[in-house]
């Protein structure tokens, strides 16, 4: 039996992409050389941050208003919701949960993106949400399009959503991307294949989720998040917490 | 290496991109969205402690400063307690005016990146027993980062504890514990620690599988 703040069990590093993959070719300066230290939790690695719901404000994980001036933003009206749980299946209360996107064009609303696809003046492209007490999330936005980007010169991205999650411990902290099912962009992609495993790979596709649709308004889809477990604590050589 | 006796596998990660700063620091981003914004000032005017700044930059394989990474950093207050319900040593209070978290991203000009905080304190080891040395853990991710990076800043002018250190002692070569120093400095009469970031190279950081 997990412990609420036992040391995680250890990355399997296999289902992540490795840092260094040359296909995508900005990893190759900035990948470590050096093995990674392994490094057993301490109280460092199973803490981190608690944030609570006043720290959000109310339209905050409402992506086609909480940018909006004259209008909503153009584009398909989408629902992403899910639920965050952790390699034993349990939910996780209390997450904090961000995303940031391209708008309906596949433009980023970002000093450094220069592409020629217009910004939306009713579309920031970023949320954020604290999971409910059975680790659900929810967010509406509109599907992000897909974009350009110089990695090889007819390098495209597929249409996706960059997910940030905070766990209980520091040592959960993850950023992913959430990729939408029957796109043939993602076979493609150099980021998305960076994951060897097609499986694990799958798992960031979100799949459309017809009953959670709000007929004649948005269509949804569901991605579900999974954290790093928690092993039984073992404090002084004695087993706690079971 | 299958671990398939769990429910369920983690969700892989992804690279955070060149525009992680809409999600998480939109007003670096050029914008202003959100009431409230994370940020890299981790003081508050009841905050107990030294009052420092850490600040560095990332450098890349080439030698560049990486001008847009994320750089997250989490430590414990000044009695080294973390403002979390598993930190559960004895005769350490939390301080209700410190969080412990910051985030911030490396200058798209210059390369720095900056944390207002204070000292940390001595955090008890994993064995329940051996104190660590006074440290604060780092997280960070960027375009090109596949997945994030783990490591640690020690703090220079805590040679003592830092020799006697679980953490950095499990580092084999005594040369690579020294690419976890923060080097302490004054600037306008305030403490700085310098700590920079190498991905690769002679003097390339120890990052930890955690």
């Amino acid at each position: 039996m997990a412990d609420e703040y036992g040391e995680f069990y250890q990355r399997n590093r296999d289902i992540h992409p490795p840092a260094l993959t040359p296909t995508y070719k900005t990893s190759v300066l900035r990948s470590p050389r050096i093995p990674l230290w392994s490094l057993q939790n301490s109280l460092s690695e199973v803490t981190g941050p608690v944030f609570t719901p006043d720290e959000l404000g109310p339209l905050d994980h409402d992506l086609i208003k909480n940018y909006a001036h004259t209008g909503d933003p153009v584009g398909e009206r989408t629902i992403i919701h899910g639920q965050v749980l952790d390699e034993d299946a349990r939910p996780q209360a209390g997450v904090l949960v961000e995303i940031w996107q391209a708008n309906a064009g596949g433009r980023y609303r970002h000093v450094n993106d220069r592409y020629f696809a217009p910004i939306d003046p009713n579309f920031g492209g970023c949320g954020r949400t604290l999971t409910d007490s059975e680790g659900r999330y929810w967010f509406r936005t509109v599907k992000p399009g897909v974009y350009p980007f110089r990695n090889y010169i007819n390098s495209w991205r597929p249409a996706h959503v960059h997910f940030s999650i905070f766990g209980s411990g520091f040592a959960q902290r993850l950023i992913t991307q959430m990729y939408f099912e029957g796109d043939p962009m993602i076979k493609h992609d150099a980021i998305a294949q960076t994951i060897a495993d097609p499986a694990a790979l799958d798992r960031l596709v979100a799949k459309l989720d017809l009953n959670a649709s709000i007929p004649l308004d948005s269509v949804a889809y569901r991605f579900d998040i999974v954290l790093r477990g928690r092993r039984a604590t073992m404090f002084e050589n004695k087993l706690q917490g079971n | 290496m299958k671990h398939s006796i769990n429910k369920l596998e983690e969700t892989p990660s992804q690279t955070a991109g060149p525009y992680v700063h809409i999600g998480l620091l939109p007003h670096q981003a050029g914008f202003d969205i959100f009431a409230n914004n994370f940020s890299n000032d981790l003081l508050r005017p009841d905050t107990k402690g030294e009052r420092i700044t850490i600040e560095g930059m990332v450098f890349d394989g080439s030698g560049a400063p990486i001008r847009d990474m994320l750089v997250e950093l989490w430590q414990a207050n000044a009695e080294g307690r973390y403002h979390h319900p598993a930190d559960r040593q004895q005769g350490k209070a939390i301080d209700p005016g410190f969080r412990g978290w910051g985030r911030t991203g490396t200058d798209f000009a210059t390369g720095l990146y900056t944390f207002e905080t204070i000292k940390p304190g001595s955090v008890v080891g994993r064995s329940g027993t051996k104190p660590m040395a006074p440290h604060v853990s780092l997280w960070m991710v960027s375009r090109g980062l596949n997945i994030g990076l783990s490591t640690r800043m020690y703090f220079d002018d805590e040679s003592e504890a830092n020799a006697a250190d679980p953490v950095l002692n499990l580092i084999e070569q005594p040369t690579r514990r020294k690419t976890l120093l923060g080097h302490r400095g004054t600037r306008d009469g305030k403490t700085v620690y310098r700590f920079d970031i190498h991905l690769q190279g002679a003097h390339e950081t120890v990052f930890f599988d955690v």
